[in-house]
């Protein structure tokens, strides 16, 4: 049987997108399952009796090295903010690489924690910051310094020590390109540089509070359990920043959609499952329940949205209980379609997640698609003509063309720069000012004056030619060309609309990350937590692949 | 040092803030990005260009032609730049193509090293004494090394080379026959055996 993917009409709506969950083919899984067998090691570790100074760890294998230097510094409780406009953080870290020299040590130390207003070479691959969950951090430290282990209960409700505000990597700040490091083979997967940095942080900020408790009670002090290390996370708080990513990067985001399509139909495809395969998926499926259990947000609209996914997913396990689905032929597919005719988007994108886990031999290699040369597809094909375009228009913006923007309420917000933090930031056209100064984000609208600008125009009109008068479209014309090819490369949903929730956008990139716990604290900034449940550095040669799933919390 | 992507998202910004268009600026990032990673100075002549560019008037181009020419004011070479893309297919016939007068010249030099790799043709161009032949977008070869801004040129030529080789004919059959000496003569029985395939492809 032949199933076809999901209509991009339909999957990249942003409530679709907002619903999405981690997967196999999220990039801190993948990047784990990359770097198993690279030699773990902390090379430094310099830090003072109250956990203050840097630290070093690398991963190696064969000649390539990738070293991860962490600065922890004093800071004010005043000074601690979630916000990327911060200007002092708890830690900072920059992965550098190679082996970093002392003279590249003191460099790093000089520019690392001041962040954006520091400079980084091309030597240095992926910079981020993170402050102390404060109320998790000192209980850790009080319980392991009286030599006894912390309260899961209080862990279960944070999931991490540290939680970072921005992870910066290709080109920020003087940071090395992605030119420079396109044929390694180890890194080719999206962001595996910047997973590679949060794993390894995650690891600091456990060995910095032993240092801590060890110092402050050096004969009664014990070490954090390693089943409650492997419990905790690193804990990342997400504003605007993310947001323009997806739209500025059509056939990235592309490529990341359709890995999940294409995995989805191939599951579906699966006539006849075997017992094994059926096992892990309902082993993944209950245990994955205690993740949702634990799941905490003050987010009245999260949590309504985890309360629906808790009945649809025990409607769904009473499904699969009273009908025996994997007896009969394409059980994926009769599962899926019940999930779509029965189910919310949140449930029916968990699901989705969940049918790829026993299927490696399926998604490993989606995950080598999940990357884009981008400058390949930049050039607008200038020779086809204006019939091609509306063709393009119509075929692939269909509900986009629906959307009145005469009206108000569609025209609502304007995406902008901040000019004091250069951060992307949106608002209400009609109340701020600064909208003649808006982002090229604006994509359903600008596309819909495209449509309306080549109604009357001659079918044979050389694009080359309409751009003559009509480069002020230009940014348009040019993911127009790009859809054609790539379906899921454009959000079909209104992104300047008075409806819009931002944190939609940043969900589903976060879900391609690998995070779990999405906690939004307004509709445009998120916490999540990533890489919790997941093996310890020196249990990396061996790991359970549904780690994910294992959570105790 | 500033990374290349700074630079393109710097020169893309800067390009919109003067007035230029999102997709235009969009073009400009990407040009003043490839001139730094060729090592050209893009960023000094962008910079350059942007700080005359609201207090001069320059000559946009609307059909481009074997000869164009513009007597009074220079072309902006962004314009220039864009037409010269955007209209690529409709002119790739012709073998030679002038501008005259052209100010900032070196930003109109990306739009070309971009055309290159569209009509697989390698491109020279000579403006004034400074020549560069164009590779296809991938590299760019010139006499050119100075780190300089050329605020205008009297005269851009653009030469569109056919797919032809370096070599001739003659210097091809020296250097094959030598390489033929890595060759195995074939014995009877290894040409029945050593190919792999069957003799008889009619089955």
């Amino acid at each position: 049987m032949k199933i076809e993917l999901r209509n991009p009409n339909i999957v990249m709506k942003l409530s679709k997108l907002g619903s999405f969950h981690q997967s196999k083919l999220s990039f801190l899984r993948s990047f784990l399952k990359e770097f198993k067998d690279w030699d773990y090691s902390r090379d430094l570790f310099e830090l003072d009796d109250k956990g203050y100074g840097k630290a070093v760890y690398s991963f190696k294998k064969n000649n390539r090295i990738y070293s991860l230097a962490c600065f922890a510094n004093k800071i004010n409780n005043s000074e601690r903010s979630d916000r990327v406009i911060a200007t002092k953080w708890d830690a900072s870290f920059v992965l550098y690489d190679g082996i970093p020299t002392k003279k590249d040590l003191y460099r790093l130390f000089e520019n690392v924690p001041k962040q954006e207003v520091g400079r980084l070479s091309y030597k240095e691959l992926t910079l981020s910051r993170a402050n102390k969950s404060i109320r998790v951090f000192d209980h850790v430290v009080e319980c392991l310094s009286s030599g006894k282990q912390p309260d899961t209960k209080i862990l279960s409700e944070v999931g991490y020590l540290y939680r970072t505000t921005a992870v910066y990597g290709s080109g920020k700040f003087g940071l090395a390109d992605r030119f420079r490091l396109k044929n390694r083979k180890e890194i080719y997967g999206p962001f595996r540089l910047e997973m590679m940095l949060v794993y390894l942080v995650r690891q600091f900020t456990f060995d910095q509070v032993n240092h801590i408790a060890k110092n402050k009670s050096p004969r009664q002090a014990v070490e954090l359990d390693s089943k409650i290390c492997r419990n905790l996370g690193i804990g990342n708080s997400t504003g605007l920043g993310m947001a323009p990513f997806i739209v500025n990067h059509p056939t990235l985001l592309n490529n990341w959609i359709e890995a999940r399509e294409k995995a989805l139909k191939k599951v579906r495809e699966i006539k006849k499952t075997n017992e094994n395969d059926v096992n892990i998926f309902k082993k993944c499926l209950k245990k994955s329940l205690k993740n949702i259990t634990s799941w905490n947000t003050d987010s009245e609209y999260q949590q309504k949205k985890i309360k629906q996914l808790i009945i649809d997913l025990n409607k769904f396990i009473n499904f699969v209980e009273k009908n025996d689905c994997f007896n009969k032929e394409f059980p994926f597919n009769l599962l899926y379609l019940w999930c779509e005719k029965n189910l919310n988007d949140e449930c029916i994108e968990y699901l989705v997640s969940l049918m790829m886990e026993p299927y490696d031999d399926i998604i490993n290699p989606l995950v080598k698609q999940m990357s884009s040369e981008e400058e390949k597809y930049f050039n607008i094909p200038t020779q086809r003509n204006i019939e091609d375009l509306r063709n393009i228009l119509e075929n692939k913006y269909s509900e986009i063309l629906k959307i009145d923007f005469s009206k108000k309420e569609n025209n609502q917000n304007f995406w902008f720069i901040s000019k004091n933090k250069e951060e992307p930031r949106v608002a209400n056209r009609y109340e701020e000012k600064g909208s003649e100064l808006e982002q090229p984000l604006a994509i359903a609208r600008d596309i819909k004056k495209l449509y309306e600008r080549i109604s009357t125009l001659k079918n044979g009109l050389p694009i080359g030619k309409f751009l003559n008068d009509n480069n002020d479209l230009r940014h348009v014309v040019r993911r127009a060309f790009i859809v054609e090819n790539f379906p899921y490369s454009e959000i079909q949903d209104n992104t300047i609309g008075s409806n819009l929730m931002p944190i939609e956008m940043l969900r589903l990139k976060l879900s391609f990350f690998g995070a779990v716990k999405f906690d939004p604290k307004s509709d445009k900034w998120v916490r999540i937590c990533m890489f919790q449940g997941a093996p310890l550095p020196h249990e990396l040669k061996s790991f359970d692949d549904y780690w994910v799933y294992n959570s105790l919390n | 040092m500033r990374s290349l992507s700074e630079i393109d998202t710097t020169a893309k910004r800067a390009t919109k803030a003067i007035g230029y268009s999102w997709g235009i600026a969009e073009e400009v990032g990407k040009n003043i990005r490839l001139l730094e990673l060729f090592g050209l100075p893009g960023l000094k002549n962008l910079n350059d260009f942007f700080k005359v560019y609201k207090k001069k008037q320059f000559q946009t181009i609307g059909l481009i032609n074997k000869v164009n020419e513009s007597n009074k004011i220079s072309y902006c070479p962004i314009t220039l730049g864009i037409n010269f893309l955007d209209q690529i297919n409709l002119i790739s016939e012709i073998k030679e193509i002038k501008f005259i007068n052209v100010a900032y010249p070196l930003l109109f030099l990306p739009f070309v090293s971009r055309v290159s790799e569209i009509i697989g043709k390698r491109i020279f161009l000579k403006m004034d004494q400074n020549e560069f032949l164009l590779n296809f977008n991938q590299s760019i070869n010139s006499n050119f090394l100075k780190n300089d801004i050329i605020k205008q040129v009297n005269k851009i030529d653009l030469i569109l080379y056919e797919n032809d080789n370096t070599f001739n004919n003659s210097e091809w059959e020296e250097l094959y026959k030598l390489s033929e000496d890595t060759f195995v003569e074939e014995s009877n029985s290894s040409k029945l055996n050593a190919a792999g395939a069957g003799l008889i492809d009619n089955d």
